[in-house]
């Protein structure tokens, strides 16, 4: 029964989709008002549906129902709960459904709660959000149908990859999927405004939560992919230039510029066009790498789900949304006006500058990631890594990274540089005395040396803003931005500090044998075969200590998985406020002279590598401070509204009080 | 001229949902072909694999007549299925050098003898050395060399029925 | 009970019959005694691409074949090679496919002459929209249609 309810829920929800696109199609007629209330009851119904669909999946992996093909296929009797639970979206079908439901149930959102943006605007708004979802459940319904019954229910089920049981499944692609179907909204959001031509500051105000929010989930989910890939993968690597790690960076560079053109729009009714062709392109980003992830036209280490006939329906599906929004925009772009003008020494002026540095940095990871596809076409395979993206995007992000420092400091409309010429001189002195200070300690490459310089400068930069500003009056949204850029300089140090000075040992040791690596002492005491729920595994004994201090005993594992078959290495990581000491066991290594047994040990002393993650909380957590700042801003406007009905002498002063837009 | 740049990006995304759709009716390349077809066999010693065979150095290429160099394991699954289409080839005549990857003696004898033996002589390549200077990427494949000890042609992957006769056409081509 | 144990276990036992036992090659995972080399041969293997794994460098693989390419790495550079010459050396065998770090050729030229195009557009789009210095212009010059 649990996967006929599932089923019957989500056609269901495509019929809902039908209806609201259909009665959004209505609300763009003289006539058609009548019609065009369906869309949001639609919307909403259809949220509660879809997220029935997924519950009734969840059920199954829970009780691990084999009857079902979706479970038997990825899961197993044997397997912890958790990881029952977080493999509903370790595959194909069931992470697509977790895709719908999400974009289902922020379309409920939507209808449910936008009052502010004219009908017109809401009727085509929802109706593209119908139109976008009905693509979805299509592709689910008629060809990834994850409730599909097995003939003869399987005896067990085959099992999860193991590299994927692991309590990163649980977050990272959820948060992810959160934050590509948030752009979504934001693309239906930009669609309706361009459809109704609509480009206000009054919309960019509607649609900046929503940027926020799925920029907040994306920051959030690729931190957690990359924490996860780093201590999973056993290696110490924290970003590979993987086409799908580069399919999750593109929609969040995009989702980062339109974040701070629908700033400018909802503040200054500047940047009008470059706003909608962001809030397209972002959805384009998150809609290309759906489809590289799932149709296996890459080579790429999460290949999963590779099937090209999936892959041409999406193909489709990224015709039909993507052709057809840049379509829209080549007709109509044209008659939305620029807005306001402004100098290039303003805040506008940095702001476009870094818009346009972010684009350039998309366009390098786009084209290195999609130049193998290209080659391939013509028989010829190269590969396309950490060599080429990171100077070529270091050419647009170092002068990004200046200008983010400095554009805050800057008035709106016009100023003049003269006026910092004190902060000026300051970051000045200190990206000098930075690369001074490490050119001195040892003979590093050139692009760690100027990260950790910039990250330094920009780390001071973020607080300048609030140089002569009264801190209790200061709006939450503008400390979410200096929290955020803070957190950028954080993450920007812990990235390159761990590509500067990391020290690494490799080395076969016997029980009782220690060896050494950047201060820490490394001794393996011994190694025993343990046993989880599924799998058998060597333990290493290991106690590590740092100079005088009292040793820390550890227990890295190499696992062997029996359903499916695979090793894995579990890492142990040692967290010290200055970075963390990495240990990973690995195959045994012959004898030692004594007839011993020796064990591959691998060891990585990495400094500050956890500021990587530190900042990206830090940015999601800025993000949250500016969500909550405007949505508080906004309720106090709508209750200073509802006031002034009753007191009208009193609206004045009340919305005097609530209304600038604050500046960030 | 503003209207005109907002086809831009219509004009890129057209051109990449055409090659990505190519792309997906093309059978994905999962090799990586070597590149030294048609360059001399790079100078070489292997020891012997188990007892009682030779082992294998460039020497043992030159002169003659084309032969067969095949790169296997008795620890590869595939190795066994192309084991039977060996055979067949050595009953045409032809002379097939085996290189054993990362094996054991033991192992390799056992194999020998579960599977038969089409080989002249097996070398030993414990750290993928003679996999590397030919351009091999795993177990098995299978090079054509010429008498003067040119490599002609690569086969990745196992010996299967309908390679046995475009491996005799390539050892005829290389005569 | 346990015969039907160890039938399972002979099962599963099959797929990992398809690894080989043998230790590693010695330079698979033993550092260089000189760190200025050892780091040298890192900074070359990070960019090295396994060709037995989806998209991982040989330096962060477990595959035998990466370690084996990690001896080689190691030795080549011991008996002083350049790391530019070892990586041709793969080049040669393998093409541009071995190599992360893709070279100008005639294959790869647009993976260059892009970027610097990139820069033209950049920077026209930045004259056009903050070239003019016209703070004065602030007038609606449009209103939405």
């Amino acid at each position: 029964m649990i996967a006929e309810i599932g089923l019957a829920a989500l056609w269901l929800s495509a019929a809902l989709a039908v209806l609201q696109m259909v009665s959004g199609a209505f609300g763009l007629r003289a006539d058609g008002a009548q019609m065009a209330a369906y869309a949001r009851p639609a919307a909403v119904v259809q949220a509660f549906l879809a997220v029935l669909a997924f519950c009734m999946l969840l059920w199954a992996f829970a009780i691990t129902d084999l009857s079902i093909k979706l479970v038997a296929t990825n899961s197993h009797s044997m397997k912890p709960l958790i990881f029952k639970l977080a493999g509903t979206w370790g595959n194909h079908e069931g992470s697509m459904l977790l895709w719908v439901t999400v974009l289902a149930f922020s379309g409920g959102l939507i209808a449910l709660l936008e009052r502010r943006l004219p009908e017109k605007t809401m009727s085509a708004t929802l109706g593209v959000q119908g139109f976008v979802a009905l693509g979805f459940y299509a592709f689910l319904l008629l060809s990834s149908n994850p409730f599909e019954r097995l003939p003869v229910p399987a005896v067990e089920g085959s099992g999860l990859n193991p590299l994927l049981q692991d309590i990163g499944l649980a977050f990272h692609p959820p948060t992810l999927y959160i934050g590509y179907v948030g752009i979504s909204v934001a693309f239906s959001l930009a669609m309706g405004a361009l459809i109704t031509r609509q480009v206000t500051p009054d919309f960019a105000k509607v649609m900046r939560p929503w940027v926020l929010g799925a920029w907040v989930f994306l920051t959030l989910g690729i931190t957690a992919g990359s924490y996860w890939a780093y201590y999973e993968l056993g290696w110490g690597g924290w970003w590979f230039w993987d086409p799908v790690e580069n399919a999750s960076l593109m929609p969040w560079l995009a989702a980062t510029a339109l974040l701070h053109s629908v700033s400018v729009l909802a503040a200054r009714d500047a940047l009008r066009t470059w706003t909608i062709m962001l809030g397209v392109l972002a959805f384009s980003m998150s809609m290309l790498g759906t489809f590289l992830v799932r149709s296996g036209v890459l080579t790429s280490v999460h290949a999963f789900a590779v099937d090209p006939e999936r892959g041409t329906f999406i193909l489709g599906l990224l015709g039909l949304y993507i052709g057809g929004s840049l379509l829209i925009f080549a007709l109509r772009a044209g008659s939305i006006a620029e807005g306001k003008r402004f100098t290039a020494t303003s805040r506008e002026g940095a702001l476009v500058f870094n818009n346009v540095m972010l684009s350039a940095i998309l366009a390098i990871v786009l084209l290195g990631t999609l130049y193998p596809l290209l080659t391939e076409a013509f028989d010829v395979r190269v590969s396309v890594g950490p060599p080429y993206f990171n100077p070529a995007g270091a050419i647009f992000a170092i002068p990004m990274l200046i200008v983010m420092a400095i554009g805050p400091l800057l008035r709106w409309k016009s100023d003049k540089p003269a006026r910092i010429q004190l902060e000026l001189s300051i970051l000045a002195a200190i990206v000098i005395a930075v690369v001074a200070l490490v050119a001195f300690l040892g003979d590093y490459s050139i692009l760690p040396i100027l990260g950790l310089a910039l990250a330094v400068a920009l780390g001071v930069a973020a607080f300048l803003p609030l140089r002569g500003r009264n801190l209790m009056r200061l709006p939450l949204a503008t400390w979410g931005m200096v929290v955020a850029h803070f957190g950028i300089a954080v993450a920007l140090f812990g990235m390159a500090s761990e590509s500067a000075f990391t020290s690494e040992k490799l080395a076969a040791m016997a029980p009782g044998d220690s060896t050494e690596v950047a201060g820490w002492n490394v001794e393996l005491l011994g190694v025993e075969p343990v046993a989880g729920p599924n799998w058998t595994a060597m333990e290493g004994r290991i106690a590590v200590a740092r100079g005088d201090e009292a040793p820390t005993i550890i227990g890295p594992q190499a696992r062997n998985f029996w359903s499916p078959p695979q090793p894995t290495s579990e890492s142990t990581l040692v967290t010290r406020l200055d970075g963390q000491l990495y240990v990973v066991i690995g195959d045994q290594a012959g004898f030692d002279e004594n007839g011993a047994a020796r064990w591959q040990v691998r060891v990585w002393w990495k400094p500050f590598v956890t500021f990587i993650w530190y900042g990206g909380l830090l940015v999601s957590l800025g993000g949250v401070m500016a969500i909550i700042g405007r949505l508080l801003a906004d309720l106090r406007r709508r209750r200073a509204k509802t006031k002034g009905d009753e007191r009208r002498e009193d609206v004045a002063a009340l919305s005097d009080e609530a209304m600038p837009e604050p500046a960030e | 001229m503003n209207r005109a740049l907002y086809i831009i990006p219509l004009a890129l995304f057209l051109f990449f949902a055409g090659l990505a759709g190519y792309m997906l009716t093309q059978n994905k390349i999962q090799n990586v072909p070597s590149q030294m077809i048609e360059q001399p066999l790079p100078e070489f010693t292997l020891a012997p694999a188990l007892e009682g065979m030779p082992g294998v150095s460039k020497s043992d290429f030159v002169g003659g007549k084309p032969r067969l160099l095949n790169i296997w394991a008795s620890w590869c699954l595939p190795c066994i299925a192309e084991a039977p289409h060996l055979e067949r080839l050595k009953e045409e005549g032809v002379e097939i050098i085996g290189v054993a990857v990362r094996d054991r003696p033991e192992a390799v004898q056992d194999f020998l003898a579960r599977y038969g033996n089409p080989y002249t002589r097996i070398g030993s390549d414990d750290i993928s050395s003679l996999m590397l200077e030919v351009g091999a990427s795993g177990v098995p494949e299978t090079y054509v060399i010429d008498a003067q000890g040119n490599i002609r042609y690569q086969h990745i992957g196992d010996v299967r029925e309908e390679t046995v006769d475009l491996l005799l056409e390539k050892l005829e081509e290389a005569q | 009970m346990r015969g039907l144990l160890l039938a399972f276990l002979a099962l599963i036992a099959v797929p990992l019959a398809a690894q080989d036992t043998m230790p590693p090659a010695p330079y698979a995972y033993t550092q260089l005694d000189d760190p200025a080399l050892e780091a040298q041969a890192v900074e070359l293997m990070e960019t090295l691409r396994c060709l037995k794994c989806q998209s991982q460098s040989i330096h962060d693989s477990d595959a035998p074949m990466a370690g084996d390419m990690r001896h080689q790495v190691r030795t080549r550079l011991l008996a002083g090679e350049s790391p530019e010459q070892i990586r041709s050396w793969l080049i040669q065998r393998y093409g541009d496919y071995v190599s992360y770090q893709p070279e100008v050729s005639s294959t790869t030229w647009p993976l260059f002459a892009i970027p610097l195009l990139l820069l033209l557009v950049v920077a026209a789009i930045l004259l056009r929209r903050l070239g003019k210095r016209r703070a004065e212009d602030d007038a609606e010059t449009g209103v939405d249609a």
